[in-house]
This record gives structure tokens, C-alpha cells and sequence, in this order.
């Protein structure tokens, strides 16, 4: 059973004081339907999930209490992911023809504040200040680029381009464009990371419309765009992921490179056929990493990409051309569906200035964080 | 009393010839490191079916999965496999370091690799946190890192042997 998305709704991310997460994340499911041409009570599901702001299910109060499936989805860094691949299959297996996935959230000021206790580290582990996610990323991009001879040119270059394409995004949170020379001078956050290297906690919400590919024209008059993969995978003995007091001597891929290779498969296509990406930027560094995880270019070879513009809203893999998570934020529930929601963007046309040309034909979606997860959607028109 | 804690290499709990030198500290943990001790040791797990090393302790390996592990001293001595610096004040809790945000100085943190044993996260601890490179051989101290009701509170930090 094919599946397609038909409404996409979204919340504008950054800072909205006075409107909580839920708000949010209502307002975002109402935009949806909108652009559907939907009403709440044509749904049959949906999947939903916050990391800070609360249930998801307790918006159907707002949006109509229709006695709809509501299943609350809590999956780290891939919430979002995991809500859209949890509709993606419920379509699939023929349980149901049209559900939505959505999600918000409203994150404190400042890094993540970690229980290390909910993640299984003892009390210690935060005492002594090692629970604190900025420093496994400056770790983890401080060892690959002694590794793969990156630069810290292209730790500034990611930043730049995707400010830039924030401030071409009217949802985007940060829609001011960065100077090279502003974002290689900003504070030091934990080395080799600056202040405009890194992505923050923030607020908004996303919401998407799924329904069975055969039943398109039943639901809506919208162009649909078609999910052809969805895999979330976690991490194996030998990845090094946050939050680990120690890791073992022998190394294993990511859990980025399981999902893309199991998406690649399952969608029957290969990285060369992707007209426009997104890959998660919780830094720089993890853009640069994520490059090659996801199979577009060989470790390394990044920091050509970067200086030739390849990975630029006009190059030959435009990258995170909503500005990815350093120009919106990443509010947990919300993120990874915000990917999707910029890819089907794309694949309608409708990008206005951050558009990318050609009409492009395939996109990706990535997202990765803790505990050491990650999700992967191909998407075509 | 000198003489007697010169000749010791490993005092044990419950030893009360020991305890003087000891009695106001206590680990920031328990079962983390040796302690008290004058020369202390990481703890951690060896799988006993495919050899796997973890720190700290745990109950079962992360690589085969078998409960059958036992708990293992470390090597003192390895190399810096990667660092940083943690350049902000880090929130307060889960944190609970001595200083205030005012007093702030960053620190190092990193991995340093044990021969043939695990990679283990720990503070670093150097006159000048600019020195940190990659391959450099690095040594565990464990040493005050808060005091605390009147105590004492011992942790484990790693320092780079040349300056030891």
C-alpha cells in the first residue's frame, strides 16, 4: 500500500511567548487540514508526540473530541520521525486509509537541561558536568576531523549557507543571514564549536495529513507527494553516541547509516537520485558527518562539497534550504516532521525564494539525535 | 603513621590503620574507583564470554549480551582519543560543581584510550587547557572535587602524564 501526504501544516518555530507548545502544535494541525481541504472529523488516526510541552493527545480537546485513534509517540531526537513513521505504517498495513502525524513542543532557554538518571547514568555523571549534549558533539566532530582532514572553513561554511537559507524561510526562527567572519569570530561553546556553529532548543509545531496513494483525489485536491521509505534504527555496539562513559575500542557505523541504507533499499533508488536533502545540523559538524553517513559523498570529501557551494539551494545537492535546525531551532516533537514538511515543499514547487530549481523529483529527509537514533524518509512526486 | 602509609600500595575498606588518612573523603560514587586509596583504579566490566570492557560496572555486555561479567581494574595510563572544552556554565542542577557562574573557568573533558581494555569519559585536569591534542598520554588522579557536609567529595580526572 503506497501512501501519500496531502496537507502540511506548520507553526512558525523560534520563540512565541504566551502560546504554549500545544497551541502550537493545534495551530499547526489546523493549517494542515486547511491545506487539505479537510475537516478533523475525516480522520481516522493520528500519532503525535512532545518531549517538553506536554501529551500531544491532549490537543484533540481543541481540534474535536471525535473518538479518533490518538497514540502520543516518545522517541528522543526522532519523536517526530517516529510519529510520521508510525502513520506511515498504520496507512501501510491497511488498518486505516487517512490519518495525520504531528508534533510540537516548547523547550527552556539555553542547552538541554539532561536527568541523567532517565537516561540510566548515575547521579555522579551530572555532577561533575559531563551530562551536557554540546560537548559529545564538539567530541564527536573534534575526532572526525582529525580523522578526515576537515577543516574548521567548513564548519563556517555549513553555518553560513544555512543562515542564509533561514532568512529566505518566513516559518524560520534566526531569518538573518550570517557573515563568514560573524560566525568564525562568535564565542567558543565547546571546542572546535562556536555559538553560530550550533543549533538551540526552541518552540513550534508541524503537522502533516497521510492517506492511502489510491485514495488521493478521495481526500483532497492537492498534489500529493509520496512516501517511499521510512526507517528509524538505533545505535550498535561500536557507534559512539552522546551520553556514553565509555565506548568500546572497535568502531560500528551510525545508526545514520543503517536507516539510510535500509531507506535506499526499501525506496529502490541510491543517493545519486536525490534532487534535494535534509540532514540533520544540530551543529556544523554533524551536517559535515551526516553528509557522508547518509552515502551523498565519501568521508572527506565534504569539505570540497562545502567550498564549491554543492550542497547550496542552487548546487547539485541543495541541503537544508529551510535553514535546517540551526536557523529554526529544534523543538524535539516538531523537528523531524519540519524536514518533511520542507521536502514536500520542495516537491510541490511551492519554496518561493529558497525554491530549488528544476523542478526537483526525489527528497530526503534525516534526522539523528539521543540516545543514538535516527530516522530517514525518501519522498518523491 | 608516615612510615606505615609509605609502604602501603592498596589500603582496603574496613582496614582501621588506613582510615586516618581517608576519613573525611568520600568517592563522588560508589563502586566508580578503588577508594580509599593511594593508588586508585577505574572500575569496570569484563565480559567473561567475549571479553568486552565497559566503565563504570554494569550487569550484562552491551556487544553479546551474557550477564557472565566480572568487575575489573583499569589501566591507569592511556592516550586522549578526543576532547573538548565545556566553554559555558553548565546548568545547575544536573550540575554540582564548586564554582559559581561567576567563577567559572572551562574545562576539558574527553576519551581517553585504555590499551586493550575501553575508551572511558572523564574530566580532564591540565595547567592549560590549549595543550589538549589528540594521542597525547594522559594519567588518572583522583582528587577533591567537592566538599560537601564536611567532606570530602573524590573524583577521577585525567592529567596529561607529562605533567605529573
Amino acid at each position: 500500500m503506497d501512501v501519500a501526504i496531502i496537507g502540511l501544516g506548520i507553526h512558525p518555530f523560534g520563540r512565541t511567548p504566551g502560546k504554549s507548545g500545544r497551541d502550537q502544535g493545534v495551530h499547526a494541525a489546523r493549517a494542515a487540514l486547511s491545506d487539505a481541504g479537510m475537516q478533523w472529523s475525516d480522520l481516522e488516526f493520528a500519532y503525535g508526540g512532545s518531549a517538553a510541552a506536554g501529551a500531544a493527545d491532549a490537543m484533540v480537546k481543541d481540534m474535536g473530541l471525535t473518538g479518533l485513534q490518538f497514540v502520543n509517540v516518545s522517541n528522543g531526537c526522532a519523536t517526530g520521525g517516529s510519529a510520521l513513521q508510525s502513520a506511515y505504517m498504520a496507512i501501510q498495513s491497511g488498518m486505516f486509509d487517512v490519518g495525520m502525524a504531528v508534533g510540537f513542543d516548547k523547550h527552556e532557554r539555553g542547552a538541554f537541561r539532561v536527568d541523567p538518571s532517565g537516561g540510566g547514568l548515575g547521579k555522579w555523571y551530572g555532577d561533575v558536568g559531563l551530562a551536557l549534549t554540546p560537548q559529545f558533539f564538539g567530541m564527536k566532530i573534534q575526532r572526525y576531523m582529525h580523522d578526515y582532514g576537515i577543516s574548521q572553513d567548513a564548519l563556517n561554511l555549513v553555518a553560513v549557507k544555512n543562515y542564509a537559507n533561514g532568512a529566505k524561510n518566513p516559518n524560520a526562527w534566526r531569518r538573518e543571514a550570517f557573515s563568514y567572519d560573524q560566525v568564525a569570530s562568535s564565542m567558543m561553546v565547546c571546542q572546535p564549536l562556536r555559538k553560530y556553529h550550533f543549533c538551540s532548543p526552541a518552540e513550534g509545531g508541524c503537522a502533516m495529513i497521510l492517506c492511502r496513494a489510491d485514495r488521493v483525489k478521495q481526500y483532497s485536491e492537492n498534489k500529493p507527494v509520496f512516501l517511499q521509505a521510512v526507517s528509524v534504527k538505533t545505535r550498535l555496539f561500536g557507534s559512539f553516541e552522546v551520553f556514553s562513559q565509555s565506548q568500546a575500542l572497535e568502531r560500528a557505523d551510525a545508526p545514520t547509516v543503517q536507516a539510510s541504507k535500509s531507506a535506499f533499499e526499501q525506496a529502490g533508488i541510491g543517493p545519486e537520485d536525490i534532487d534535494v536533502a535534509q540532514l540533520q545540523d544540530t551543529e556544523s559538524g554533524a551536517e559535515i558527518m551526516h553528509m557522508a553517513e547518509n552515502g551523498f559523498c565519501e568521508h572527506g570529501e565534504q569539505e570540497k562539497w562545502l567550498k564549491e557551494g554543492w550542497t547550496n539551494i542552487d548546487g547539485k545537492l541543495p541541503v537544508n534550504t529551510d535553514g535546517g535546525c540551526m536557523a529554526n531551532g529544534e523543538p524535539i516533537g516538531a523537528s523531524g516532521l519540519r524536514q518533511v514538511h520542507e521536502i514536500a515543499v520542495q516537491l510541490r514547487g511551492q519554496g518561493g525564494e529558497r525554491q530549488v530549481p528544476n523542478s526537483p523529483k526525489a527528497g530526503y529527509t534525516h534526522v539523528y539525535g539521543a540516545p543514538g537514533l535516527s530516522g530517514v524518509c525518501i519522498l518523491s512526486n | 603513621m608516615r612510615t606505615i602509609l609509605e609502604g602501603l600500595s592498596r589500603p582496603q575498606h574496613g582496614d582501621r590503620t588506613l582510615s586516618n588518612p581517608y576519613e573525611d573523603s568520600i568517592p563522588i560514587a560508589e563502586g566508580l574507583f578503588t577508594w580509599p586509596s593511594n593508588d586508585p583504579r577505574l572500575l569496570g566490566s569484563q565480559c567473561q564470554a567475549c571479553g568486552v570492557v565497559t566503565f563504570p560496572v554494569q550487569s550484562g555486555c552491551p556487544a553479546c549480551g551474557s550477564t557472565n561479567v566480572e568487575s575489573i581494574e583499569l589501566e591507569r595510563e592511556g592516550t586522549l582519543w578526543t576532547w573538548t572544552i565545556q566553554g559555558f556554565y553548565p546548568q545547575r542542577p544536573p550540575y554540582d560543581g564548586p564554582e559559581t557562574p561567576e567563577d567559572f573557568k572551562p574545562f576539558g573533558v574527553g576519551y581517553i584510550e585504555l590499551p586493550n581494555q575501553v575508551r572511558v569519559q572523564a574530566r580532564l585536569k591540565t595547567r592549560d587547557v590549549s595543550r589538549l591534542t589528540i594521542g597525547m598520554p594522559m594519567k588518572l588522579v583522583v582528587e577533591k572535587y567537592i566538599e560537601r557536609d564536611g567532606k570530602q567529595v573524590m573524583s577521577y580526572f585525567f592529567q596529561p602524564t607529562d605533567e605529573l
